[in-house]
């Protein structure tokens, strides 16, 4: 086995002695890792299925092309025909001013008001859905459409999604500073417990150099702990996520149905997770290698 | 092996150890460096560890100008050196086989070969039965004899003994010199720092004589 592998063989086992003395005290700077980077794990993971379901919203766009009062039957075909042609048109349906009072009277309930009307106060209506689902293009068909004869005016409902899809913009960019604001905590939390670790391993580290260890040597095992620590403290963030998503999915379950929506929070997906640990790890890794270097630096001076 | 030109050690603050110090060692060779407290006996060791750098002048080591050495390269030249301090510097919370095994282990040395290594060490200083006490468990002629155990791990070319009996009563003292002329027998140049000239003559020894940092004689 090379010398290379031997000592960081060496290193790691030292480290993990050190761990199984020490349970408490590592579990709970771990503990501290994870709370801190369970908030920033949590709320992108909640932004993750927001985003989800204002895909979903966005994925039916429709445009209401509302017509005049004086289009006849021969306008509103050739109306269609011209929609008909339009590639930026998945599909269209008419719907009469009858069928529309028909359908306003079955569901809102509202038969005893519109049957004390002269006459049906509703226009026909075409009920378009774009090709795309890119806000721009919606918008500029909506334009186009409002330009062909006939037509009293588009509706479009795109405004909404804008306005999520702003929101989640606004939210992801608050995660991201959090999470660098929490990242810079817990490298100071793991360069906080590195310096206790090599002030009480002051005197093996003079002796160590003494007799022929490089730098590398003494750095070594210090950031094997600050790494394990960082990705333990992941764990538990992941794990903290985890149980605050369970426990909240039932009283979501319950709120969406109220609005006729089934939704509930999904867990973060492997790659998500394997990017939050892998994050926890680097972070305790740096807050290692900084904490070492400034501190041997100080020993050796 | 060992070549000081001219060196002198001044620290912060501005005293000076060391005053234009000119002399060699050649290999094999066994030197006591004498003179009062003060007098520079542990500066001038420390200059051949790399554990300080010349002010002024060169100190060259196994071909290596100590003011010149690169930092990333000290490790690889003091691990060609053993170390050998009045204090010990053992590691109190580990045995003396963790102790004696410390050098090897930095080294990298297979695991098999380091235990041959250690054992064979202890065996040398009379201590293979102690192996899995603690230093605190053993005497202070017991620790200095892990000390010297742990210098000699590695097989080192140079031993450095910094006062090696200056806390030992007269008998243990004894035992300890009679290991550095064993050591010496087989090639191995040793320098020795005492403030007692009498050691130089017990060991039949090249006496360098320091006085306010000038070598006396």
């Amino acid at each position: 086995m090379s010398v290379w592998l031997i000592q960081h063989r060496a290193a790691l086992a030292g480290v993990l002695r050190h761990f199984a003395r020490t349970p408490f005290a590592s579990l709970l700077t771990a503990l501290v890792i994870g709370v801190a980077l369970s908030l920033p794990a949590g709320l992108y993971s909640l932004l993750v299925n927001i985003q989800g379901l204002a895909n979903h919203a966005q994925g039916e766009p429709l445009i209401t092309v509302v017509l005049t009062a004086t289009a006849n039957a021969e306008a509103i075909n050739d109306l269609q025909a011209k929609l008909r042609k339009r590639e930026d048109i998945a599909e269209f349906t008419f719907i009469p001013r009858d069928q529309a009072l028909q359908e306003l009277n079955r569901s809102a309930g509202v038969g005893d008001v519109t049957a004390g009307l002269d006459k049906n106060p509703l226009p026909d209506v075409i009920t378009v859905r774009p090709a795309s689902t890119d806000a721009p293009a919606i918008t500029k068909l909506g334009e186009e459409l409002r330009k062909l004869p006939k037509v009293e005016t588009v509706l479009l409902d795109e405004a909404w999604v804008k306005r999520l899809h702003a929101m989640l913009q606004l939210g992801r960019e608050g995660v991201t500073l959090l999470a660098v604001l929490l990242g810079f905590a817990l490298v100071v939390i793991i360069g906080n417990t590195i310096r206790l670790q090599i002030l009480s391993q002051r005197e093996e580290i003079e002796v160590s150099s003494l007799i022929g260890a490089t730098d590398a040597f003494v750095r070594r095992p210090f950031l094997y702990h600050g790494a394990i620590q960082g990705g333990a403290g992941g764990a538990i963030a992941w794990l903290v996520v985890a149980g605050a998503f369970r426990l909240l999915n039932d009283a979501i379950t319950r709120l969406a149905a109220l609005y006729d929506l089934n939704f509930q929070l999904a867990l973060p997906a492997t790659p998500d997770i394997l990017a939050l640990l892998l994050f926890a790890t680097v972070l305790g890794w740096m807050g290692a290698y900084l904490a070492v270097g400034r501190h041997l630096r100080e020993i050796f001076s | 092996m060992i070549a000081f030109s001219q060196v002198s050690k001044r620290y912060p603050g501005g005293y000076e150890a060391l005053r234009d110090l000119t002399f060699s060692i050649e290999p094999g060779e066994m030197v006591c460096v004498t003179g009062h407290s003060g007098a520079g006996k542990s500066t001038l060791l420390k200059l051949v560890a790399a554990i300080e750098t010349p002010s002024n002048g060169s100190v060259v080591v196994n071909g290596q100008n100590i003011g010149q050495i690169r930092r990333s390269a000290i490790p690889f030249l003091r691990r060609n050196i053993g170390l050998i301090f009045q204090d010990h510097k053992l590691l109190y919370n580990r045995t003396a086989y963790e102790n004696v095994l410390l050098p090897l282990h930095i080294a990298g040395f297979d695991p098999a070969e380091s235990a041959k290594r250690v054992r064979a060490a202890l065996d040398k200083v009379g201590l293979l039965d102690r192996e899995k006490s603690f230093p605190v468990a053993l005497s202070g002629g017991e620790q200095q004899r892990l000390c010297i155990a742990r210098a000699i791990v590695n097989r080192p070319s140079i031993l450095l003994a910094d006062e090696p009996t200056g806390n030992l009563d007269a008998n243990y003292a004894h035992d300890i010199l009679e290991m550095f002329k064993s050591f010496n027998q087989v090639g191995v140049t040793i320098v020795i720092a005492t403030p007692d000239p009498q050691t130089a003559r017990d060991l039949n020894a090249r006496l360098l004589t320091l006085d306010h940092g000038k070598l006396a004689s």
